[in-house]
């Protein structure tokens, strides 16, 4: 290194009236928007909570399940169940919080295509998605090899490949529905609110509807996004079933989210 | 330079900001001055393109904002020193604006030294921050891109007296480099002290605008003698109309040239000639916002 203070193009610092910077690239609004969701302790803490609830899950699962329940699918899946829980939280707060923060005052003006700083969340939604699954995996092969050994039975590995990766496929569908309210709403609070009311509240009153009402009972599994998510979760049987995800998936994530995504690029940031 | 073409802002029926076109030049700090609620916020961020312009359109560097690859290198902006997350720290802070625009990690203690934040403080959380702090904070994210245009919302807000010099010093140098500054207040000292060109705006509209210095002499002339009577006398014999202030000198709209032009060949001795200055424009500053507080009603029945 001699006079020059930079070692790319991009790099250069200079007071003149230079325009032909390169674009930024998706690459590193990706790589900040992921620094972003780990740098504020409530984010840290958020993230960690996967982490420490899947521990938790784990422990709990060796400790108190009956023995013939020590298989790796039930590790999985309890060491998976936070992560279905917080990570739409994770992706609805990365996109409200430029809201309700305001830090998209300085976000947007960093970058101005709001396309593109919300792409860029929902691929760091993804990457600590498929981050906390592996995690979920790891954690529920070592319960489950803890689990067998205390309880003196043979491990059993009855999760296939094609199995986890519908789970992930679940997760990443729990995290579309955060994503989708994180542009409709644009708020914190509101948003957390709905998506409660979505996962907790609706699932509810569904089951009851089609408990009490025949029509709806087969309507439900194309309609109710949280019923037919199951069919992931617990691996999938037919074409029949990847339809009505689809489907469900149609109604509650794109229909909405595309009209998210229209009033996250029409309002006012201010 | 920033060059702002009809620029209007509706919502609904109310106008905030009615067709204002004006030039931030190069090298220039400009003044964006008005009352509060006279439509700068809205139209600075129609500048950058956080609000959409109903008409009109803005261009930096002939470019709209929209248009820039890199942003962030070519135009620092603060609009709200507060609008930060309250829980990442300063140093964070300029790290993501750093990391974001691809400039060398360096760059963020660079600019922490230059916004005289000690290292103890930028590791301190924003929500912990005064005002003045983030008012240092929010330059230091707009110059980290060593960008060629400002665009800054009441930088000099919260920030002390010495404060406001260094700000007037930071942007004077910055500007004497050739870079282009637009920043607003509501307060008419602070930006006497720091711009050199000045855009009123009042109710949505640009009022007045134009040089420091030509702005400062339309705001007219006060003229002293030891006999007021004579100095009355000898300005309205030329065709001068003048007001008599509380401390015995009078004002008058005409320039200082003029002025001592009549009273030379009205034989009367001055002891004060000069522009009308601060206090003028002050004056100057609160009619004008005044007025256009007045048309506002008869405005609402026309539209």
């Amino acid at each position: 290194m001699t006079a020059t203070t930079a070692d790319t193009a991009d790099n250069t610092v200079t007071t003149g009236r230079r325009t032909d910077f390169a674009p930024i690239p998706l690459s590193r609004v990706v790589r900040v928007e992921l620094r972003k969701m780990f740098d504020t302790r409530s984010g840290f803490w958020l993230i960690a909570s996967i982490v420490i609830t899947g521990l938790i899950a784990t422990i709990a699962t060796v400790a108190f399940a009956p023995a013939e329940d020590l298989t790796y699918y039930n590790f999985a899946k309890a060491v998976g169940f936070p992560i279905t829980v917080i990570l739409p939280m994770v992706a609805l707060l990365s996109i409200t919080s430029e809201w309700s923060q305001r830090s998209g005052l300085t976000t947007f003006t960093y970058v101005s295509s709001r396309r593109r700083v919300v792409w860029a969340k929902t691929l760091s939604a993804v990457i600590i998605a498929v981050a906390s699954m592996l995690f979920a995996f790891a954690a529920g092969a070592v319960g489950n090899v803890v689990g067998s050994t205390i309880a003196d039975t043979s491990t059993v590995w009855d999760l296939s490949v094609g199995h986890a990766l519908t789970i992930v496929l679940g997760n990443l569908v729990s995290m579309s529905i955060g994503t989708m309210l994180g542009m409709l709403l644009r708020s914190s609070a509101g948003g957390l609110v709905m998506y409660f009311v979505l996962v907790l509240l609706v699932p509810n009153l569904t089951s009851l509807l089609a408990a009490s009402q025949d029509w709806f009972k087969h309507l439900q599994p194309w309609v109710d996004l949280p019923f037919s998510q199951t069919h992931l979760f617990d691996g999938m049987q037919n074409g029949t079933q990847w339809a009505q995800v689809a489907t469900a998936f149609t109604l509650w994530v794109v229909v909405p989210g595309f009209f998210g995504l229209r009033r996250v690029m029409r309002s006012e940031v201010k | 330079m920033i060059a702002i073409d009809s620029l209007t802002k509706k919502y609904g029926s109310t106008t905030v900001v009615r067709d204002i076109s004006f030039t931030a030049r190069d090298g220039r700090v400009t003044g964006f001055l008005g009352p509060n609620g006279a439509g700068k916020s809205t139209s600075m961020r129609m500048m950058v393109g956080l609000t959409t312009p109903t008409e009109g359109r803005a261009t930096i560097s002939g470019r709209q904002f929209a248009d820039l690859p890199n942003p962030g290198r070519e135009v620092g902006v603060m609009l709200d020193a507060s609008a930060q997350h309250a829980g990442r720290t300063g140093r964070e802070i300029l790290t993501i604006a750093q990391q974001i625009m691809g400039v060398p990690a360096s760059r963020v203690t660079e600019l922490l030294d230059l916004v005289s934040l000690t290292g103890a403080e930028a590791d301190r959380r924003v929500g912990n921050y005064s005002l003045g702090m983030r008012q240092r904070l929010g330059i230091a994210a707009a110059l980290i891109g060593d960008p060629s245009t400002l665009i800054l919302d009441e930088p000099a807000n919260g920030l002390d007296p010495a404060g406001i010099r260094w700000m007037r010093d930071l942007l004077r140098d910055y500007a004497d480099d050739g870079g282009t500054v637009l920043l607003s207040s509501h307060l008419l000292t602070e930006i006497e002290i720091i711009a050199d060109d000045i855009v009123m705006i009042g109710q949505g509209r640009i009022v007045s605008q134009g040089a420091k210095s030509e702005l400062l002499a339309a705001a007219g002339t006060v003229v002293r003698a030891a006999d007021v009577a004579a100095l009355r006398r000898a300005l309205t014999t030329a065709g001068v109309t003048t007001t008599v202030c509380e401390d015995g000198s009078l004002r008058t709209d005409a320039d200082p040239a003029l002025v001592g032009r009549a009273a030379y060949d009205g034989g009367v001795v001055l002891t004060e000639l000069r522009n009308a200055d601060s206090g003028g424009l002050e004056e100057m500053f609160l009619e004008l916002t005044a007025d256009t507080q007045r048309d506002q009603p008869s405005e609402r029945t026309a539209a």
